[in-house]
């Protein structure tokens, strides 16, 4: 049972960390996510991977749609823009992976800052409706600006290297896109320690008043969208690297809805939620999978019937949570964390 | 207290505000003396609000200035006027509902604080330095002061109109203001609350020096702790001066305290009602009754 | 063939496709404006008219003249199952969430599609007859035709609901003022039942005749990300915005395609989207809404 915390300076009461307990627990995960390796094998690694991307990018969603209230559908296209940029400065300058990530972050956070222009003159639904018109514009260029994107063909990604040593396996690239992920979550914990977050809270709060409490609402606004885009562009490039090719199917609207239905039922507005959310996410298709699998011997053409599933249960999902969790898994899990603390003491 | 707080001088002057054909605000003329606590009373619909909205740069006038310490700030956006000193509150609260107090508090510093993106995102040196800073600035001046210690990590949702209310003064001199709107402080509370909030405000007059600026519906609050009274009705001044003056004025008296004697206000509410005037003033006069008595 | 009479011709296929995207913003504003829900899944409840019609004529064997109805009323179904089931319980919260619930339902629906009819593209049974019709000399394909006849009277019918049907005025009153309208004894929720029932029955109707000049497939509903564009540029709550805006994008859409190549349809109508909320965010014949503090 723990009761409140006593901390003797501000520092530590501003702190994420904030008791033994907690730091605890997390060294343990931090000493999990190390040795995990070398106990998984290739599947499992390979969904770990993917998870540290989806992880990043609902991450970023959740700071534009959970933190500051802007709902956006093109979390997808500002991907897409990112693995652009890391394919072909790959292929046109080849400049260090570490390099190109940061790159394809900020071509997208550019590009979500104009798509964000028009909360100049509009807000909430609207803007929604502007990501989607967005997102099917930048799909018309990736598919026609052939010289650049490879066209309908997309274009093919050489391994990223590091030390000289091309990260191929799972099994690397496990250990460099867990810790970028790792460290995106971090600052994004950070960034609603201070005053940005705050102000990020106050627009999605009530807008006009935090207006006059001195927060000028348009460069906020697009501030958030840059830095949502901006992590979504760097979760693009590690997509890039990962599944070593970009084309204009890898990302569709339904990867944007993807990421909305993460960050839905992993809570909004909240870090935890982001991390649980796309873990969540991705891991359902994979469960999905398994069902089909084991229906097969009785269904003809069970395989087919994944996509259409998958596509139905993330509706679902986002439908369900909305409706009777609203705050999502991450309530679900601070409900269970506090019934522990005051355990044994009250049921 | 921080000196980059000296007590700002405000002057309204010759200000015009309409709504498509509405006039809102009619060449209102006032000033704020630096330090003082002014009181803008009037019935429903007198313009009070129009007038905070216009000081506060949420509604621009069409016509007439507002001056900051003699500096014109009629055109100065929002977010600028929090920097120089302008804090307010609402007359619905208007809280963050998804923070606790303390953020709260904190957010109302946002505009004299220097943290960058970059630095917000590792969270390290000027960043961390400046948010610990803030924390015990805010500890020591306002969560003390104002007493409300006992709930500052709880999330605002959770609390009572009245501390929702002392919460947004905190908010409001997290501002550092120079100069302090206050819209209806101490409308919806009861008498106890009431009288918690004038003391407060008093005591930021007292120990902060802050220049102060309210709309107030609470007759026996601003008679007991302004020093200066400015009237409106109808977007116009009717009145203006010291609290006993105000009340004296026979012009005020008709158009909005009631005469206090219960067969005159009928007499009084009957032919308003007859003349088809709706001016709210006759709840107005009801409660004015108490205050003056 | 002389390049004016092509011009006329492509014209009036563009306003045959607009009378379509005008009958499917209809269907949006009628629940936007009863219900102040912007349901992203009409495409999708458009595409589920489609496949209706084809389970009910061409799996059944029903007469196109029985399963049209039949077709419609399955839309108009879902519309009442969603409402009661799913948009009443959010009743009060924020638009934005019951906004992603209608994009979570329209993912539902093309899974659902997919999982019983397979992803590949279906043609209709047709019921329309081959004859082409002219116009002076310019061509116009019967389907297409028929589609401009068949919305136009609909649109008529729903102008004329709107203003002389107790119904009709009903939902006005809704749309000005829910709380108002309920306390004169209108009866709210059945107003918002009858909005997403007809609503998303006309939806459905427009996918029967969608579906049968050009085929369906689970696709089909970005045929609604058009009419969104359409509702936009329209206003959410205008009827005669969502007419005029129709005919306009099915004009720019059909000038584009032809002389531009099919890939720049979609362009041009979202650009047209993001210049307009740039320009006219309540679009050309909406209510523009004033903020308040």
């Amino acid at each position: 049972m723990r009761i409140a915390t006593a901390n003797e300076t501000y520092l530590a009461d501003e702190a994420l960390i904030r008791t033994r307990t907690q730091w605890a627990w997390t060294a343990v995960l931090a000493a999990g996510l190390a040795a995990a390796p070398f106990a998984l094998n290739n599947y499992w690694l390979y969904l770990a991977c993917l998870v540290a991307i989806n992880v990043a990018s609902a991450t970023g969603l959740n700071i534009l749609t959970g933190y500051t209230g802007l709902v956006s559908l093109g979390q997808g296209a500002f991907m897409a823009v990112g693995a652009y940029t890391v394919a072909w400065l790959d292929r046109n300058v080849g400049a260090p992976f570490l390099v190109n990530l940061f790159a394809g972050g900020l071509m997208a956070a550019a590009v979500g800052i104009l798509v964000g222009l028009p909360s100049l003159r509009v807000k909430g639904l609207y803007l929604a409706i502007a990501t989607i018109g967005a997102s099917i514009i930048l799909q018309f260029v990736f598919l026609n600006w052939t010289s650049v994107t490879g066209g309908s063909r997309g274009m093919n990604v050489a391994p990223a290297s590091l030390f000289g040593t091309p990260l191929t396996t799972y099994f690397q690239l496990y250990f460099v896109l867990v810790p970028i992920a790792a460290l995106m979550v971090l600052g994004a914990a950070n960034l609603f320690r201070t005053r940005i977050g705050r102000a990020f809270i106050a627009i999605r709060d009530r807008d006009i008043s935090a207006e006059v409490l001195g927060i000028p609402l348009l460069r906020y606004k697009l501030l958030s969208f840059a830095v949502s885009s901006f992590y979504a562009g760097v979760a693009g490039g590690m997509w890039a690297y990962f599944f070593r090719a970009v084309g204009p199917e890898s990302f569709t609207i339904v990867e944007s809805i993807f990421y909305l239905a993460a960050v839905i039922v992993g809570g909004m507005g909240s870090i935890l939620g982001g991390i649980i959310g796309a873990t969540f996410m991705t891991l359902v298709p994979e469960v999905l999978r398994f069902g089909v699998e084991a229906i097969s011997p009785y269904v003809d053409n069970a395989g087919t019937l994944l996509s259409p599933v998958r596509t139905v249960v993330f509706g679902a999902l986002i439908i369900l949570f909305l409706v009777f969790e609203p705050q999502g898994l991450a309530e679900i899990v601070q409900r269970v964390r506090r019934f522990f603390h005051l355990w044994p003491f009250r049921k | 207290m921080p000196d980059a707080m000296k007590p700002a001088r405000l002057d309204v002057e010759g200000l015009s505000l309409s709504f498509g054909g509405l006039r809102a605000i009619n060449d209102v003329t006032f000033s704020v003396e630096p330090g003082s606590i002014t009181a803008l009373i009037g019935p429903n619909g007198a313009g009070k609000t129009s007038m905070f909205n216009c000081i506060s740069g949420f509604y621009k006038p069409q016509r007439g200035a507002v001056r900051f310490d003699g500096e014109d700030v009629t055109r100065v956006h929002p977010p600028a006027r929090a920097r120089m000193g302008f804090a307010r509150t609402f007359q619905n609260i208007a809280l963050f509902r998804g923070m606790t107090v303390l953020d709260n508090i904190k957010l109302g510093r946002h505009a004299h604080m220097r943290t960058n993106l970059l630095q917000a995102l590792a969270f390290f040196g000027p960043a961390a330095r400046e948010e610990v800073e803030l924390r015990a600035e805010v500890e020591r001046d306002i969560i003390d002061f104002l007493e409300i210690n006992h709930i500052r990590h709880m999330p605002v949702a959770a609390l009572s109109y009245g501390l929702q209310k002392r919460v947004e003064l905190a908010r409001a001199l997290a501002m550092r203001p120079r100069i302090l709107l206050l819209d209806e402080p101490v409308a919806g509370m009861n008498r106890e609350e009431t009288e918690d909030m004038a003391r407060f405000i008093l005591d930021v007059k007292e120990e902060w020096g802050t220049t102060i600026l309210m709309v107030e519906h609470d007759m026996g609050m601003v008679m007991d702790i302004s020093d200066h009274v400015v009237v409106l009705n109808f977007g116009q001044v009717i009145a203006r001066g010291l609290p006993h003056e105000v009340q004296a004025d026979p012009q005020v008296v008709a158009a909005y305290l009631g005469s206090g004697d219960p067969a005159a206000l009928m007499k009084r509410l009957a032919a308003e009602a007859d003349a088809g005037a709706a001016t709210g003033g006759a709840a107005m006069g009801g409660r004015a009754t108490g205050g003056t008595a | 063939m002389s390049d004016l009479l092509f011009f006329v011709e492509v014209s009036l296929a563009g306003l045959g496709s607009g009378a379509l995207l005008s009958l499917t913003a209809l269907a949006f504003v009628l629940i936007y404006k009863a219900t102040r829900v912007i349901n992203l899944a009409v495409g999708e409840i458009l595409m589920m008219g489609g496949y209706f019609f084809l389970a009910f004529a061409a799996g059944w064997g029903l007469s196109p003249w029985l399963a049209i109805p039949a077709a419609i009323a399955g839309g108009a179904l879902i519309g009442a199952v969603v409402e009661r089931g799913i948009i009443r319980r959010m009743l009060g919260e924020s638009p934005i969430s019951v906004f992603m619930v209608t994009v979570g339902l329209g993912s539902v629906l093309v899974g659902i599609v997919e999982l019983v009819w397979g992803t590949d593209p279906r043609t209709l049974p047709d019921f329309m007859g081959t004859a082409p019709v002219f116009i002076g000399e310019a061509y116009v394909s019967r389907k297409i035709a028929i589609s401009f006849a068949v919305a136009g009277l609909v649109i008529a019918v729903f102008l004329a609901l709107f203003r002389f049907w107790r119904g009709g005025v009903a939902l006005r009153a809704t749309a000005t003022d829910q709380a108002a309208a309920y306390s004169c004894g209108i009866n709210v929720p059945g107003v918002f039942s009858l909005a997403w029932t007809i609503g998303c029955g006309t939806a459905a109707g427009a996918g029967v005749l969608l579906g049968s000049i050009g085929g369906i497939a689970p696709t089909m509903g970005a045929f609604g990300l058009s009419a969104l564009v359409v509702v936009i540029v329209g206003g959410l709550d205008s009827v005669a915005g969502a007419l005029v805006a129709g005919l306009a994008i099915g004009l720019v859409e059909a000038w584009t395609g032809t002389y531009l190549g099919g890939e720049y349809k979609l362009v041009f109508t979202f650009g047209i989207l993001i210049l307009m909320l740039m320009i006219r965010p309540y679009g050309l014949f909406g209510t523009k809404e004033i903020e308040r503090l």
